[in-house]
């Protein structure tokens, strides 16, 4: 019996669990996933968590639950891999080893490497909503909060979600209009990249609704320090933006499993293969979600892709033949814009954000455009999620490669 | 769409940026850098130039805490080197793309 070894029962690990399983025979091949935590979240509920928007309740489940039957799963922290004795140490447990390892680790705040951030601010005016603490504890003090200065902050690329913290802001607009408190508070949007919107053809598109909404935006600025005293975010080039509120979403790193193992580069992303999600290093480790260092939006929507792929090429791997040079980086995502409203972006490595409609280019939600029917589509993904997506059931009309849109087909 | 500069034709993007690497030289570089008020270039700037392109060419994204740990220069200096948006300005004086969002 061979072993297939699964770290990280996350969104990635949990599909890949379920894809392997109904394709890798059961009497040749156990498949076992280990996961720190025995409870799987359901991570895009963090945004509207601290605006009351979804109860707790309805972002929580078992792990063991979400993964099949018949793959055995390892509720313990990861230690250490050892690509040289194709083994993983756990920790307060026997090593496992593995014929062929999937690594699904993903990726986490570090506000401690800011320095200031997890100072005596953290969680009284300094929040984060990347965690399920971190979301409660801030919908708690929104709930109170009686305005002021919000300052809605990105420390560093790359983020889980990259547009999460825009969509917060305007959540937050809505948020407070709802209240009767918009006048009471400054809603300001701090980023390292040079705008809200860096590609053309999306600053093009959206670029009016900071403006349309009243919320001030500073670009460029890479954070140095919080002075939680003074209750200011300074910068290096010694700019400093007064806060009341800190939501800021720290940097992010991969696990520290991954640095262990010397396996990761300075954020222990480990070197990935952007087409076929083969470590660089090592032949029998795949790598996938945001544990990679592909260049592409880490999103469960991005690891749905991949696993579609990633699946093809262990099977060519464990045959001894070619791997697919496949994933494009196709990532789609809802953004919410406010006001129940949504828009609906689809892009990949080469190809930018692009309009016209989805899914199959004709379907009912817009592209690169507000509606309410792409907000109502967010809120149903829920669903979508915990029985489709991560259970590797087919999603119709989304395939994993980028649908070339039609301005750039070569000519015929 | 294309641009004369420093006697070369280079093919830059809507933004300034080049879209073929390999058309740089250090003398595209010194004119870059003028147009955005950076310079002249000294041994320090060309350290991080030439760290950006060989980031670039290995498929790596490149941030500004990276750069401050790499050892090529400390984040201060860097902000000296080319003020205001320092990492879009290097970026398109050394002939790589403008670091992105997704959107």
């Amino acid at each position: 019996m061979k072993n297939l070894l699964i770290l990280g029962a996350g969104t990635a690990g949990t599909m890949m669990a379920h894809h392997l399983r109904k394709r890798l025979p059961r009497g040749e091949w156990r498949i076992t996933a280990v996961d720190r935590s025995e409870d799987h979240y359901y991570q895009p509920g963090f945004l509207f968590l601290p605006f009351g928007m979804i109860d707790e309740s309805a972002i929580v489940k078992k792990t063991r639950d979400l993964l099949p039957r018949d793959v055995d799963f390892v509720a313990a922290p990861v230690e250490r891999i050892d690509p040289a004795a194709r083994q993983v140490h756990l920790a307060g447990r026997e090593p496992i080893a593995y014929d062929l390892l999937i690594v699904a680790t993903g990726s986490h705040i570090a506000p401690e490497e800011t320095e200031g951030m997890t100072g005596p601010g953290w969680r009284r005016d300094v929040f984060d909503f990347y965690t399920f603490e971190g979301a409660r504890a801030l919908r708690d003090r929104l709930a109170a909060w009686q305005g002021g200065k919000l300052v809605v902050h990105v420390t560093e690329m790359p983020i889980k979600c990259p547009v999460a913290p825009l969509e917060f802001s305007f959540l937050a607009d809505t948020f407070f209009q709802n209240r009767g408190l918009r006048d009471r508070v400054e809603i300001t949007y701090v980023t390292p990249l040079s705008g809200a919107f860096t590609k053309p053809k999306a600053s093009k598109a959206l670029g009016h609704l900071l403006a349309d909404k009243g919320i001030a935006l500073e670009a460029d600025f890479a954070i140095e320090r919080v002075d939680a005293d003074r209750r200011v975010i300074v910068s290096y080039d010694e700019r400093e933006i007064p806060y009341d509120l800190l939501v800021t979403t720290p940097l992010n790193m991969g696990s520290e499993a991954i640095a262990a193992s010397g396996m990761g580069d300075d954020l222990n992303f480990i070197p990935t293969h952007r087409h076929t999600l083969q470590s660089r290093d090592y032949p029998d480790i795949f790598v996938i979600g945001d544990a990679t260092n592909v260049p592409a939006s880490k999103a469960g929507s991005v690891a749905h892709f991949e696993a579609e792929t990633l699946t093809d090429n262990i099977l060519l791997h464990i045959a001894g033949r070619p791997l697919k040079e496949e994933f494009d980086g196709h990532s789609n995502c809802f953004i919410e814009s406010g006001g129940g409203k949504a828009l609906l972006i689809d892009f990949s490595y080469d190809i930018e954000p692009h309009e016209g409609g989805f899914p199959f280019g004709w379907g009912p939600l817009r592209l690169l455009r507000e509606s309410r029917l792409n907000h109502w589509g967010k809120l149903a993904f829920r669903w979508v999620y915990w029985h489709l997506l991560l259970k590797a059931r087919p999603l119709p009309g989304i395939s994993r490669n980028k649908r070339v849109p039609k301005d750039l087909r070569p000519a015929a | 769409m294309q641009k004369t500069i420093a006697g070369a034709t280079i093919d830059v993007n809507e933004e300034g940026f080049l879209t073929d690497p390999s058309q740089w030289n250090e003398a595209v570089a010194a004119a870059l850098a003028a147009e955005e008020s950076v310079g002249p270039l000294t041994e320090a700037h060309w350290k991080v130039l030439h760290h950006l392109r060989a980031k670039h060419a290995a498929g790596e994204e490149v941030t500004i805490r990276q750069l401050g740990k790499s050892g090529v220069v400390t984040t201060k200096d860097l902000y000296a080197l080319f003020p205001n948006g320092p990492l879009k300005k290097a970026a398109r004086i050394a002939g790589v793309p403008k670091p992105v969002g997704c959107i």
